[in-house]
């Protein structure tokens, strides 16, 4: 029997005995709770008065003639507040109102998402803000997350780390633009189509590659993750400057809107949101089928074997190198069309270091969906939206008295945000047991 | 007594053979050179002569007095973002968070040396105040994932790279700001902090290109003082105990989250004192673009000297040379610097993974030297 580490120790654990056995009574519960009363005092105490009674709305159609729903932010403002305050007395209760707890918290937590527009809007000179659009703007920004997301899913489940998730994108989004760049003369919508296909197989090579240092070489996968996130950012600067620049074809034509069939119909939101750029539908095929094969085929159920317990699963005959291999290749497809998204969708062009640490909002999204695919693609929305209200605010033009909210602030959003998601989340996430430790097949 | 004697030379002996012990270093200078020929044939490919390329690079990095006081330079800064990833992977945590501590450490002491009183201050006072306070700086943004990772679990990974982040946008909020004014210097086109009082500013060794001052002593002390701590004192011995085995050493009754904490802690330190000599040394302010893409040098320095604070020197005045010597190859022969970038990152894909390169050069097996073959993974264990 090979030297299994079963004394991996969780940190959190440790303080959580530490804590037990201190007799103290501060939990999550409470801390959350103390927030919510905190933030549900300021709301009350602070905002609703000092904030304008003038209607603004939320509407739900384009112009002209939208349809809208008004409101007085200062009454909106104060109602939520109170539900933060009625969140924080009941986190405090006995254990008994335990679950009483848990929804009213749940239910504050949401409401921070229209809070945050009302303010905004309130503290703008804008009448009104289309919601629907803004729901639309962060499903599109959630995409690469959510495919990178995939992609960490893929490779951890079966057992690997991967923290090359953003080298991946970036080197993707790079050889494929590159490519698209060099066959200038031809601008036409078909090379479009080659050049993501390239994106998505430099992907698969990426995370061929640090397939082969993870299990082959056995090295710790956090260096090689590094590894490639540095190979990748050389490279592609490299190939920006000496290909890309040169063939004089730095911009180029993205990808066009498509409107789904049916569903574009559908009264006030099929416009928006069914009409849209083919890689960001792509979003959701790949996250139903991680689901799907990850979950109700044999494959899948392989994959995740051998990130539990891969020394069982070879002893019921899976070939644990051979199935790792396949996972990661797999995950980096799946990052290959996020690059994609990068450079040929998003934006018609490559930048230096335009992945921009998406690689690795995408891990946290991950570790927020507890390593699940449907979890995963919430916590991608969550930062979706981070990003699309930070746009959003900033395009509305929100002022403080007489200063302006500086852009960094808005553009700092949602990495702020998944602090504070993989502080909190993290404490109860359980990752794949057998991840991380280096496999050496018994003979 | 005799024995003793013996004993004494047998050990004395045997440290003096291990000391010039090449087989560790020959992994690296293997790897280098492995790299230095695959970007060969990547200049070959783009159209130009590669031993010229090379030439050039030569020359720019070490062809005058000058050069190779700048190359020294240069690699200053570089030593403080790898002592922040090394001293952090001491305790099994990985500190990527290099660029963020450095901007909040160099802010910190740009804006501390335009405090009134540091006017008035003599030099040997001055100094030391401006380099702690970015040192303070440093401490805090890497006190920051510390605490997370300990109380938390959160895995130091993605919060340092969204510290990186938000340190960016908050250091170019706090600088560029007009309305208010926070830190801008309204007097100056380009937006930056106000000048330091003259007497923080370090004295200069050499004059040249950026210029080398005392700074790079600074460094190579707090190097040794490194080196000293893990090996010789306890806090030291309780870092590389964590950082091996969390379980063990928390049942030997080392405070596991304690030294987490300080590990982060001081390795944000180091980076924020290296951000600070540079403000003292060379800029004398503190401009939004500086540090650029220093923090991820800093780990491929750390992970190419092995995470051994004393190696950490040579391996960083290779890669400030390297920068240095660029421009020239580029001027000359026509490179892009870029494949400079690329080189780098063959080194450090090639040093780990050093099994290729043992093949390749039929070197011995390594006992046991790895950095860390076992992972940790996220939920903090």
């Amino acid at each position: 029997m090979t030297q299994e580490s079963d004394t991996k120790v969780n940190t959190a654990e440790v303080v959580d005995q530490e804590v037990v056995s201190s007799g103290s009574s501060i939990g999550r519960r409470q801390i959350v709770g103390f927030v919510f009363g905190a933030i549900g005092v300021a709301l009350l105490g602070g905002v609703s008065p000092s904030i304008t009674s003038e209607t603004r709305a939320l509407a739900f159609e384009k112009p002209p003639d939208p349809l809208m729903w008004e409101f007085n932010p200062q009454m909106m403002v104060a109602v939520i507040g109170a539900v933060y305050l009625v969140a924080a007395v009941l986190s405090f209760m006995p254990v008994r109102f335990k679950r009483y707890a848990f929804y009213a918290q749940l239910v504050a937590a949401v409401l921070g998402v229209p809070l945050l527009i009302i303010i905004g809007l309130a503290l703008s000179d804008a009448p009104y803000t289309n919601v629907i659009n803004l729901l639309d703007q962060s499903l599109i920004l959630a995409t690469p997350i959510a495919l990178g997301a995939m992609t960490g899913l893929w490779c951890e489940r079966s057992g690997i780390i991967n923290i090359g998730i953003e080298g991946m994108m970036l080197g993707s989004a790079g050889v494929g633009f590159m490519v698209y760049a060099v066959m200038g003369e031809a601008l036409s919508p078909g090379w479009l189509w080659i050049s993501i296909l390239v994106a998505v197989l430099t992907g698969g090579l990426l995370a061929a590659l640090l397939a082969v240092l993870s299990i082959r070489y056995q090295i710790n996968q956090l260096i090689t993750g590094v590894v490639i996130n540095l190979f990748a950012l050389g490279l592609t600067g490299f190939l920006r400057s000496e290909v890309i620049v040169p063939s004089g074809n730095s911009k180029g034509v993205s990808t066009a809107d498509i409107a789904l069939p049916l569903l574009s119909d559908i009264p006030i939101v099929g416009e928006t949101l069914f009409t849209g750029r083919p890689l960001h539908f792509s979003m959701y095929i790949v996250v139903f089928l991680t689901w799907l094969v990850m979950f109700r085929t044999a494959w899948g159920l392989r994959v995740r074997s051998c990130g539990e317990k891969p020394h069982a699963a070879e002893t019921l005959g899976v070939d644990v190198v051979r199935v790792r291999y396949q996972a990661v290749i797999l995950g980096g497809f799946i990052a290959g069309l996020a690059g994609a998204w990068f450079s040929m969708e998003a934006q018609a062009g490559f930048e230096d270091n335009m992945t921009n640490a998406a690689g690795f909002i995408a891990l946290a999204a991950m570790i927020f969906g507890k390593w699940t695919p449907w979890g995963a693609f919430a916590g991608a929305l969550l930062f979706g939206f981070a990003r699309a209200l930070g746009s959003r605010l900033q395009f509305l033009d929100v002022t403080i008295g007489d200063f302006g909210i500086p852009s960094e602030f808005f553009q700092s959003l949602p990495f702020v945000v998944t602090m504070i998601v993989v502080a909190g989340a993290l404490g109860r996430a359980v990752a794949p047991a057998a991840e991380g430790e280096p496999f050496t097949p018994s003979k | 007594m005799n024995d003793r004697l013996d004993k004494g030379t047998a050990t004395f002996v045997r440290r003096l053979r291990e000391a010039w012990d090449i087989q560790p270093l020959l992994v690296p200078l293997y790897a280098i050179l492995l790299s230095f020929i695959v970007g060969g044939v990547l200049i070959t490919i783009i159209g130009v002569n590669p031993f010229e390329a090379y030439w050039a690079l030569l020359r720019g990095m070490f062809g005058s007095w000058e050069r190779v006081a700048g190359s020294v330079a240069r690699s200053v800064p570089f030593v403080g973002s790898a002592l922040a990833l090394a001293f952090a992977f001491k305790a099994g945590l990985f500190n990527i968070g290099a660029e963020g501590q450095l901007l909040v450490g160099g802010l910190t002491a740009a804006w501390v040396g335009t405090w009134t009183f540091m006017f008035g201050l003599p030099g040997v006072i001055a100094i030391p105040v401006i380099l702690i306070a970015g040192a303070l700086g440093g401490f805090f943004w890497g006190w920051i994932p510390g605490i997370l990772r300990a109380r938390t679990g959160a895995h130091e990974v993605i919060t340092t790279i969204m510290l990186n982040s938000i340190a960016l946008f908050s250091v170019r909020w706090l600088v560029n700001s007009r309305n208010p004014v926070i830190l801008r210097d309204t007097a100056a086109s380009v937006p930056r902090t106000e000048p330091i009082s003259s007497t923080a500013i370090l004295p200069t060794i050499v004059d040249s290109q950026p210029n080398l001052h005392l700074g790079l002593l600074v460094m190579i002390v707090i190097c040794v003082i490194v080196a000293f701590i893990l090996r010789r004192t306890t806090f030291g011995f309780e870092t590389i105990t964590v950082g091996t085995n969390p379980n063990a050493a928390h049942y030997a009754g080392v405070n596991v989250n304690r030294i987490i904490i300080m590990a982060m802690a001081l390795s944000g330190m180091f980076a924020g004192l290296a951000a600070s000599l540079e403000i003292s040394g060379t800029n004398q302010f503190f401009q939004p673009g500086t540090f650029a893409f220093m923090g991820f040098d800093g780990i491929a320095i750390a992970l190419l000297a092995r995470a051994n604070p004393i190696a950490i020197l040579p391996a960083s005045l290779l890669w400030g040379a390297l920068l240095a010597g660029a421009p020239l190859m580029q001027q000359e022969a026509g490179v892009s610097i870029d494949v400079v970038r690329i080189i780098q990152a063959m080194v450090l894909l090639f040093v780990a993974a050093d099994a290729i390169v043992r093949y390749l050069f039929r070197l011995r097996e390594d006992t046991g030297h790895h950095i860390g073959s076992a992972t940790t993974g996220w939920s903090g264990s």
